[in-house]
């Protein structure tokens, strides 16, 4: 049933998005999301070191977003910039760099609108090991530090103080965060990866009234806008990864009606 | 836990410094099992630094920290929950430890506040979520409870209450606790050792010996100082609205 591409695309997509729902939500929480839109801008990087060395590509990128998060953490702790500016900083930099590495790599015909906006079509049956081994390694470490994680987002020096180690567990959130842009860059490319991380989660708080049920909801989202956006670029024949990230768009804005809707109700 | 006396957190000549400046410096104290220590001092003394110390929130310390247990209830002189975390009263009740739906309806209930269990974290008064914090911090049975002002917010007749379940609640867990506060009447009644800071320890010791320093005359003023003779002061009898002395029972 793989060899249909659409299919290993479908298979791909929804992969992807049973990991980004509740990565997602964590990303919202704890005011992330220029912190995954900079690892996202680093992968260029990554993924330009892979054809220069000839090794795998999640694995070059895991490696350099990783990478970038370290030194991200560190230059948060010895220099007097902003977050911000210091994530601005790294972004760009690191995409410029992976943008003349690039030029110096011209023995290779080289796809870039395919790196920034993913091609999720072109999906191997190799690429799908990838993804559904790498997303199930990913939830399964979400859930055994799923209690720390959540203490230290809610409140830092309460889970510090009460043994819940948040210094180690952000560590490993922030590993957590650079694989699963690693495994999803080839599908949904660097620009459209935030988005799915995003969106999704953004639409369950809309709706949600608690942590789990927020989680359940970004996956059900993820998992709809997946579906609805690759028959849409099916049927209009548009690109698979920007027609995902619409179709997400999409389901957000209901979720904002039902708010209103619900609200005037309790009137 | 036999070997070193019940000990469960001991500070020694503890201090931070943070952008050059001490926030507090030669702090040394010990939390026994049962017992309650309580910090005094006026803002910016150093009481809530003193208590993040012992709580290992702190990384970078002059001195010495030992804490011989792991279960710690702390409730922060101030908390901040983001509007992005849907989190309702019985999902913040479970932040760190497993409660059984029980053991928060409990904790709940000894606080006052077992009607907002569902209640979003967020839509909470001041005082209704001081109450939760409380009853987060003592769900867990800790052996070691520090709390930092626990009662801010709270009404005149919570926050007696309140003090009082802190105090019983420490004798049949058997608990030690850490105590900041700024209610003197309290601290000087229901506290086994005081100590006052600002900026380093001015005195320490019993509430009966504190009051009687110079330093704390100096610290919190004159008034201050009568505040244990209303304490000590044993009410084994009544007055009749005519003066004469009646004896109780």
């Amino acid at each position: 049933m793989f060899d249909d591409f659409f299919i290993r695309a479908l298979v791909a997509g929804l992969g992807i998005a049973l990991v980004t729902g509740p990565l997602g939500c964590f990303v919202i929480w704890r005011r992330l999301s220029f912190f995954a839109g900079t690892l996202a801008h680093s992968s260029l990087l990554g993924v330009t070191l892979a054809f220069s060395f000839d090794i795998n590509i999640s694995f070059s990128v895991l490696l350099i977003s990783s990478a970038v998060a370290l030194i991200l953490l560190r230059l948060q702790k010895t220099t007097k910039l902003p977050s911000d500016a210091l994530l601005g900083l790294l972004a760009h930099s690191s995409l410029a760099i992976g943008l003349v590495v690039i030029g110096f790599l011209s023995y290779i015909r080289f796809d870039i609108m395919g790196l920034l906006f993913g091609d999720i079509l072109a999906v191997n049956k190799k690429d799908l090991l990838v993804i559904w081994a790498g997303g199930a390694i990913i939830l399964l470490v979400l859930k055994l530090i799923w209690k720390p994680l959540f203490a230290s987002t809610v409140n830092y020096e309460l889970a510090e103080a009460e043994g819940m180690k948040p210094e180690k567990i952000n560590a490993v959130f922030t590993i957590l965060m650079a694989a699963i842009i690693a495994i999803s860059i080839k599908m949904v490319g660097i620009l459209l990866i935030t988005g799915m991380l995003i969106i999704p989660a953004a639409m369950a708080r809309n709706l949600a009234n608690n942590p789990k049920q927020m989680i359940i909801i970004s996956i059900i989202g993820g998992l709809l806008a997946v579906v609805l956006g690759l028959y849409s670029s099916l049927e209009f024949n548009t690109a698979s990864g920007p027609s995902i990230i619409t179709a997400a768009l999409v389901l957000f804005i209901l979720s904002m009606f039902n708010i209103r809707k619900f609200k005037q109700l309790k009137k | 836990m036999s070997l070193n006396n019940n000990i469960l957190v001991k500070l020694e000549n503890t201090g931070v410094m943070l952008d050059n400046k001490w926030l507090v410096k030669g702090v040394s104290l010990e939390v026994k099992k049962g017992k309650i220590v309580t910090l005094i001092g006026p803002n910016g003394s150093g009481k809530s630094t003193t208590a993040k110390i012992a709580l290992g929130i702190y990384k970078n310390i002059e001195g010495k920290v030992e804490k011989f247990t792991d279960k710690i209830g702390y409730v922060p002189q101030k908390i901040s929950i983001d509007w992005t975390l849907p989190i309702r009263v019985s999902d913040f009740m479970s932040l760190t430890e497993v409660l059984t739906n029980d053991e928060i309806n409990n904790a709940l209930k000894l606080t006052g506040v077992e009607h907002l269990k569902n209640n979003d974290l967020r839509n909470l008064s001041g005082g209704e979520f001081q109450r939760v914090l409380i009853a987060r911090a003592i769900s867990k049975k800790p052996d070691l409870l520090v709390l930092d002002e626990p009662v801010q917010g709270v009404d005149f007749k919570g926050e007696l209450a309140l003090y009082e379940l802190i105090k019983e609640i420490s004798e049949k867990l058997g608990c030690g606790i850490l105590l900041i506060s700024h209610d003197l009447h309290v601290v000087m009644s229901a506290t086994d050792h005081v100590l006052c800071l600002n900026g380093h320890v001015c005195c320490s010791g019993t509430p009966q010996a504190v009051v009687k320093d110079s330093k704390y005359k100096e610290l919190f003023g004159d008034r201050a100082s009568t505040i244990l003779s209303v304490y000590e002061h044993d009410h084994d009898h009544t007055h009749s609205p005519d003066g004469t002395i009646e004896t109780k029972k």
